[in-house]
């Protein structure tokens, strides 16, 4: 990646989390840590790594995206956004109860969101059947899932993990953001599910570790997993969450809250300031 | 007697059938054997997958597969379908409203000897309470691979009911399933047995019986228990005034939940309930269990003479 596409992507990400605070201080309530967190993994898939047209939304060929932890749809509809397939000012909207952007990702509602999610460990297994798809229609597209780490207690997680593994969706690719944080604390404190790369590598997965805020390294790591065949790859992403936001980096208590106007504004300071 | 074939069995012939002439998937959760999905499995090897027994996945699998323009039959007991994957079931696919259609077998008290575990007398009223879900429950083998078709053409999600037990077969190869619309079986004026599923048969029954008493019954076969066929049903409330409902299943949020709730609103009469009443099964062989729990044509009668009591009172 030569320098000058990195500093764009790396300004869109910016504006990816300008929208996730705008989208969220609107709505007095939504997710931004683990928005913040993805905002990188998200820049990359949507104007790097994905074969997708936002004017043409269903496109039977595209490539889709299950945002596996739902809650985070703040940055899943702030990159829809950045990508084109509706207006920004629709982030404003959010959580309103004449808006298609509701609080967790709805496909019948929403251009460019390929499934519903929120309720944890759901999606995930959709993409698998996704992935499954691919297969049995021989078409070429592949499928992305962002997980939570917190979400990998679900049990379906594991159930998907060996389903994936079974039927050799090479054509999916897993990202888990890894930020150690979920509502009532540390991942590892409240139910510790390391080490997560290997349970996945028992699982059967192709197992790929990167930082989740270095576009470099999320480059390489989805072109390797491209190439691993028979085998399902996972890319295990270390974040931070509340990435950016100073007063919400890696604090557990930003999972679920949102800014008021004061903390709105610093936001707004710290993002514009990078 | 008539030829007794179970509604699972006749589920695994349709999908078996129908993969000739429709671009269908089915996926298992290690009961292929006792759902009957084997039968398709051996036709189309590569259009089936068994997931493990990991419910929830497969149901959410079904989703992804839906969305990606599939249509996927998910299989597995009505107790691991409607109970286990509930959430599932309603997150992934009611919501969207994606078009999956779930293959629910062994429900009611007919498991028999595998016990209340596995005895699912809750499943319709947990899939009615989905908004956009459909719910079949067919009366006979005729019925279940008519409903297997009509589940296939029609766009949305479907949760298809089946038993374990082989049942006499009530309709000819004449027989027009109608997606959504009752079945008048036989006319009659002083009361109406609305029935589903195994209960239609003993529904015609109780009418026989009933018959021998100077009794009048209209029999109606509700397959599609929502949408109801609220006309049908309405009018049958009109013209009786009278009405007694059957079904395997609990007689709370099923079939007689369902007809009470539109007669209260619509044209209140006398509703008696014939079903699981408000408690667990048991293991045993199925004829005891039919007794034990009340699902035979003499507790129609009896609950027939109670509705046309109250009509009267």
């Amino acid at each position: 990646m030569d320098t000058a596409r990195l500093n764009e992507l790396k300004e869109i990400a910016t504006e990816i989390r300008v929208g996730i605070i705008e989208a969220v201080y609107s709505a007095s309530s939504g997710h931004p840590g683990g928005s913040l967190s993805i905002a990188e993994i998200l820049t990359y898939l949507y104007f790097e790594e994905m074969r997708i047209d936002p004017k043409n939304p269903k496109w039977e060929d595209r490539d889709r995206f299950v945002l596996s932890k739902g809650h985070t749809s703040p940055g899943l509809y702030s990159v829809l956004a950045e990508r084109g397939f509706f207006p920004k000012e629709e982030l404003k909207n959010f959580r309103q109860a004449d808006s298609f952007l509701q609080g967790h990702p709805d496909m019948k509602g929403t251009p460019g969101v390929d499934m519903t999610t929120g309720s944890l460990g759901l999606g995930f297994s959709a993409a698998c059947g996704m992935a499954l798809s691919a297969k049995i229609k021989g078409a070429d597209y592949r499928t992305y899932a962002v997980l939570g780490d917190g979400e990998s207690q679900e049990g379906q997680i594991w159930e998907a993990a060996m389903f994936a593994a079974h039927y050799k969706l090479d054509n999916l690719c897993a990202v888990l953001d890894f930020n150690g944080l979920q509502i009532d604390g540390a991942v590892v404190d409240v139910m510790n599910p390391t080490p997560l790369d290997e349970k996945f590598k028992a699982f059967g997965w192709h197992v790929i570790s990167c930082c989740a805020h270095d576009f470099e390294g999320l480059e390489r790591a989805f072109n390797e997993a491209k190439t691993v065949k028979n085998k399902p790859s996972i890319i295990i992403a270390d974040s931070i969450k509340g990435k950016c936001v100073s007063y919400m980096e890696n604090q557990a208590a930003w999972h679920g809250s949102a800014p008021n106007a004061e903390q709105y504004e610093r936001a707004i300071s710290d993002l514009r300031a990078l | 007697m008539a030829e007794k074939i179970a509604t699972r069995e006749a589920y695994g012939n349709a999908l078996a059938e129908f993969g000739d002439r429709y671009d269908i998937v089915v996926l298992d959760a290690d009961l292929a054997k006792a759902t009957k999905t084997e039968i398709f499995k051996k036709k189309f090897p590569h259009r089936f997958f068994d997931c493990g027994i990991a419910e929830g996945n497969m149901i959410s699998v079904a989703a992804g597969l839906a969305a990606a323009g599939q249509i996927p039959f998910a299989s597995t007991f009505a107790m691991f379908a409607a109970g286990r994957a509930f959430e599932q079931i309603r997150n992934s696919i009611g919501y969207p409203h994606l078009n999956v259609k779930i293959g629910a077998t062994h429900a009611g008290i007919t498991v028999g000897e595998d016990g209340a575990t596995h005895q699912c007398n809750e499943d319709i009223a947990l899939m009615r309470t989905i908004p956009g879900m459909t719910i079949i429950n067919p009366a006979d083998a005729v019925e279940a691979c008519a409903a297997v078709e009509a589940a296939i053409l029609y766009n949305g999600p479907v949760y298809l009911r089946f038993g374990r037990m082989a049942v006499p077969v009530i309709f000819d190869s004449s027989y027009r399933f109608e997606l959504g619309k009752g079945v008048k079986m036989a006319d009659g004026t002083d009361l109406t047995i609305i029935s589903t599923g195994i209960m239609v048969d003993m529904a015609l029954t109780a009418r026989d019986l009933l018959a021998n008493e100077g009794i009048s019954a209209r029999v109606i076969n509700i397959h599609t228990i929502k949408p109801l066929d609220t006309e049908i049903v309405i009018n049958a409330a009109k013209e009786t005034g009278a009405i007694v409902t059957a079904e395997e299943h609990s007689i709370i949020g099923g079939l007689g939940g369902a007809v009470c709730e539109t007669l209260a609103e619509s044209c209140p009469v006398p509703v008696c309930r014939v079903g699981i009443n408000d408690t667990y099964g048991r293991s045993g062989k199925v004829p005891a269990l039919l007794e034990i729990y009340g699902l035979t044509p003499a507790k129609i009668v009896e609950k027939a003479k109670t509705a046309i009591a109250l009509k009267k009172a």
